[in-house]
């Protein structure tokens, strides 16, 4: 287990090494320039701009110069959208109402959605699962800014029962966008819940326990629903991907100080450094879920072996 | 197994990478000017029952509640460059000079009118009484200070140069690296600031209001080293209001009354509650709750509430144009034709434009300094000067088209129109080429629809045909305008090149200078030239925007320039 760990580690460090690479380029080749005034300065004032950010560098010193400072945990300085700031203050600063709104979100979604998933099993091919299937349908295809832009409207304005927007009231104020991320989840694991379970209920030892007399909620719970859960948690990872890309959009929808709402920003005024910051750390976030889960799945079901695969 | 799983992550990350990178590029579709924050009433179509609201006594709770479009960048004068932060300067700082109710230069830190040498090249400025939020005195030396602090090419400000380089005796070569004590501004006590201009410069005391201009206190910046400004606390203030519970990063902020600014009892706010709202549909919806009390309309949302009866106007001094390029990769555009230049600017209905497409209150221009932006000494608008230079009539453009196509010898001419990527460009630009294309035989125009950093990249490598540009002023003087387009200015790129505008815009800079009559007539008749004569360039509309404001809210003025808004004299008065 811990030399699995270890290796998998390994892995980790150059996936990153690679994101933060193609990022680095990808970015660079994003026509515009950090500088916000650049078309108002001469040639020469152009260049003593560039040089206080080290812009001026050629391209593989400007890439080893940031490679060297990540390796230290350095990521560098803000060039425009928050002059001076430390990268790792901004990220740290936003990262309490993304992670909030996330893992609310995330919890939400998976309850209601494996709640729905095992109703639609148990009763299915009549009208429960059919409207869990449309739920289901709603749930991936509306976009989660016309989501969360109707709950806003609904729930916060008109009816008044949630703040509106902004960061304001604690839990209250991040009610709406844990519900406007947590459509993803919901209908992905309603999705999947549901396939197992029909899955599951038709496979010999269900129909032995049925043939020994358990009830009805009993081979529901114990047998048929443990069982299926275990192949929700490969899910979690794409679920963890659609909260994060969410939140980009659901964050700037209600004015919340997060990771996601300031990511975009500094895309549009191409701030180098958080751009390449926040891509890190998304990454790293991901790249811990990915791991978590293959270990949970080691756990849960010893069936798995982790050591293996010398292909 | 494991290894497709991280190659799924890869692809995943890049895909997501990609699909933000779609998502960037900035949809400003303008040069200058950012942020489409709330802004002013100057006419406020008030609540009619209310009338004598707009005069009426101020409530006991004077709390303001705005919105603001982006986040603060930062809030050292020496490097803000950005609207958001020239606005929250204004109000929590002050220079020599402020613009007042309307909109002219008065004194503010200085005492008076500072004593004008008989060249017009030495200023020397007395400072009033005033204090630091902290209480310690501003002085000369704070002005000195935080000057020369801007130029440092250490500190790497891009506005400090950019304004004060040619004004400022020395400015150019000490933003280069000279010693700074070649600049020409001297602290000659605590109460005395010299000023040594590189030439006249008739509008320097606007100048004075600009937030690069403002004081800094040396200790304190010293004191606080990497931290200064980075939030809140470690700035001070000596403006009508104090920042507050500004962390450096968030979206949100706060303005209080400064009790230590030295003209304390004109300011009835105590509080202004800021929030960064970037989603216009959320501002609307805040504004409709009542948690705030102004939002800005941009977009399709200007036509949605244009009959709002809450609904306030203004006027910006941007103009928006197209560029004409003469010289493409070296070769002869038909646009180097005066006369296909002449057709192509009266072809299109700039009335029609500004009504059913952008349908925001902005003014079809047919000149290029704005209206509403600059005053003579007894209050004339330029544009009384300079009435309209061209304008749309079909008759004259087919006359002028095809003088000119025989003049180049074709009977199809094909050009490009580079515009913004923004829905609004998007459907400015069709609707010149559908006019253009309508009202000229043998004209095709073919739409390029690119992102603001790449539209830069093209303009200055003069890659295009025609471009939908525009400009905001850096300074209250038509100049500001019209020295765009001097051969080989920066922002020409276009092969323009007119002796006699040339001289005209150095005569206005130069031995002009000192006589106002006689340089507003030289930069009226320099505009006259690009407009009417050569077309130079074709003006389509000066651009305004819409916001909802509650009507209890009173007296917040807009500037042309520098920080959009004074909170100093807004009060707020029949709130329940």
């Amino acid at each position: 287990m811990a030399r699995y760990i270890g290796k998998r580690i390994i892995y980790m460090v150059i996936t990153l090494a690679l994101i933060a690479t193609f990022t680095f380029f990808l970015m660079k080749i994003l026509p515009g320039s950090p500088i916000a005034s650049a078309d108002k300065l001469s040639p020469e004032q152009r260049a003593v701009v560039e040089a206080r950010y080290g812009l001026d560098d050629p391209l593989p010193v400007q890439y080893f110069n940031y490679m060297f400072g990540l390796v230290q945990g350095d990521l560098g300085i803000s060039i425009n959208q928050f002059k001076g700031a430390d990268v790792t203050d901004v990220i740290l600063s936003r990262m309490g109402p993304s992670a909030q709104i996330g893992f609310q979100g995330m919890l939400l979604g998976t309850v209601l959605g494996i709640l729905l998933g095992m109703i639609a099993a148990l009763r299915q091919n009549t009208w429960v699962d059919y409207s869990s299937t449309i739920v289901a349908i709603i749930g991936i295809s509306i976009p989660s800014f016309v989501f969360a832009s109707m709950l806003q409207y609904f729930l916060g304005l008109k009816l008044g029962w949630f703040p509106v927007a902004l960061w304001k009231d604690g839990f209250m104020s991040s009610v709406l966008p844990s519900i406007a991320l947590a459509m993803f989840p919901l209908a992905t694991a309603a999705r999947f819940i549901r396939t197992e379970m029909i899955e599951v209920l038709s496979s010999d030892y269900i129909t032995l326990a049925k043939a020994k007399g358990a009830s009805g909620s009993e081979i529901a719970f114990k047998h048929a629903f443990r069982n299926a859960l275990i192949p929700l948690i490969t899910v979690l990872g794409p679920m963890a991907v659609g909260i994060l890309t969410g939140s980009l959009v659901v964050e700037q929808i209600f004015a919340i100080p997060g990771i996601g709402e300031q990511f975009v920003k500094s895309i549009m005024v191409s701030d180098f450094s958080i751009i390449m910051g926040t891509t890190i750390f998304f990454s790293v976030f991901l790249i811990l879920v990915i791991l978590i889960v293959d270990i949970m799945y080691g756990i849960i079901d010893p069936r798995i072996r982790l050591s293996g695969g010398k292909s | 197994m494991k290894n497709s799983k991280l190659f799924w992550l890869l692809g995943l990350v890049l895909v997501l990478s990609i699909f933000l990178a779609a998502c960037g590029g900035g949809d400003d579709s303008d040069t200058s000017t950012e942020s489409e924050t709330p802004e002013e009433e100057t006419d406020t179509p008030a609540e009619g029952e209310e009338s004598e609201g707009a005069s009426g006594e101020p409530d006991a709770e004077q709390v303001l509640n705005l919105v603001e479009g982006a986040e603060i960048p930062s809030m050292d004068s020496a490097i803000a460059e950005d609207a958001v932060a020239f606005n929250i300067l204004n109000n929590v700082n002050e220079g020599l000079f402020r613009l007042n109710e309307e909109n002219v230069a008065i004194p503010a830190l200085a005492e008076s009118e500072p004593e004008i040498s008989e060249d017009g090249l030495t200023y020397t400025f007395k400072l009033r009484d005033a204090n630091w939020s902290d209480g310690t005195p501003v002085t000369a030396q704070d002005f000195e200070f935080a000057w020369k602090r801007a130029l440092d090419p250490e500190v790497g400000s891009p506005y400090g140069p950019y304004m004060m380089a040619g004004t400022i005796k020395g400015a150019t070569e000490v933003s280069e690296g000279a010693d700074p004590s070649e600049l020409g501004v001297v602290a000659e006590d605590e109460k005395t600031l010299v000023v040594t201009l590189e030439r006249p410069t008739p509008y320097f005391m606007s100048l004075m209001a600009f937030g690069t201009f403002y004081p800094q206190n040396e200790a304190f910046v010293t004191e606080k080293g990497d931290d200064y400004a980075l939030n809140s606390d470690n700035l001070l203030y000596n403006g009508p209001f104090m920042l507050t519970n500004w962390d450096g990063t968030g979206l949100t902020w706060t303005m209080e009354k400064n009790p230590e600014y030295w003209d304390a009892e004109t300011v009835q706010l105590e509080t202004i509650n800021v929030d960064v709202v970037k989603e216009t549909s959320t501002a609307l919806n805040l504004y409709q709750s009542g948690e705030k009390d102004r939002a800005g309309l941009s977009g399709e949302f200007a036509m949605q509430y244009a009959d709002d009866p809450e609904v306030v106007r203004e006027l910006e001094p941007t103009l928006f144009y197209l560029k004409f390029n003469q010289e493409r990769n070296g070769e002869e555009t038909p646009l180097a034709n005066v006369n296909i230049r002449k057709a192509i600017s009266m072809s299109f209905n700039k009335q029609d434009l500004v009504d059913v497409v952008l349908a925001n209150g902005s003014l079809p221009a047919n000149y290029l300094v704005p209206t509403e932006f600059t005053f003579t000494e007894d209050g004339a608008d330029f544009r009384e000067v300079n009435g309209d230079l061209t304008g749309f009539d079909v008759e004259q453009a087919q006359e002028f088209w095809a003088t000119g196509l025989e003049e180049i010898g074709e009977t199809e001419v094909t050009l490009e129109l580079l515009g913004g990527d923004s829905e609004l460009a998007g459907k400015m630009d069709a609707y010149l080429k559908e006019q253009m294309e309508t009202n000229l035989e043998g004209l095709t125009v073919n739409l390029k629809a690119v992102p603001f950093g790449v539209r830069l990249e093209l303009d200055e490598a003069q890659d295009y045909d025609m471009q939908n540009s525009g400009w905001g002023p850096d300074y209250q003087d038509p100049m500001t305008f019209i020295d765009l387009f001097v051969t080989g200015a920066s922002h020409n790129l276009m092969s323009y090149s007119s002796e006699e505008f040339d001289s005209l815009v150095e005569q206005a800079k130069g031995e002009l200078a000192q006589d106002a009559t006689a340089r507003w007539e030289a930069m009226a008749e320099a505009e006259r030239i690009l407009i009417e004569e050569d077309a130079a360039i074709a003006p389509i509309y000066q651009r305004a925007t819409m916001a909802l404001q509650k009507p209890y809210v009173q007296n917040i003025i807009s500037h042309p320039f520098g920080g959009d808004y004074s909170y100093k004299w807004a009060f707020i008065s029949g709130k329940e």
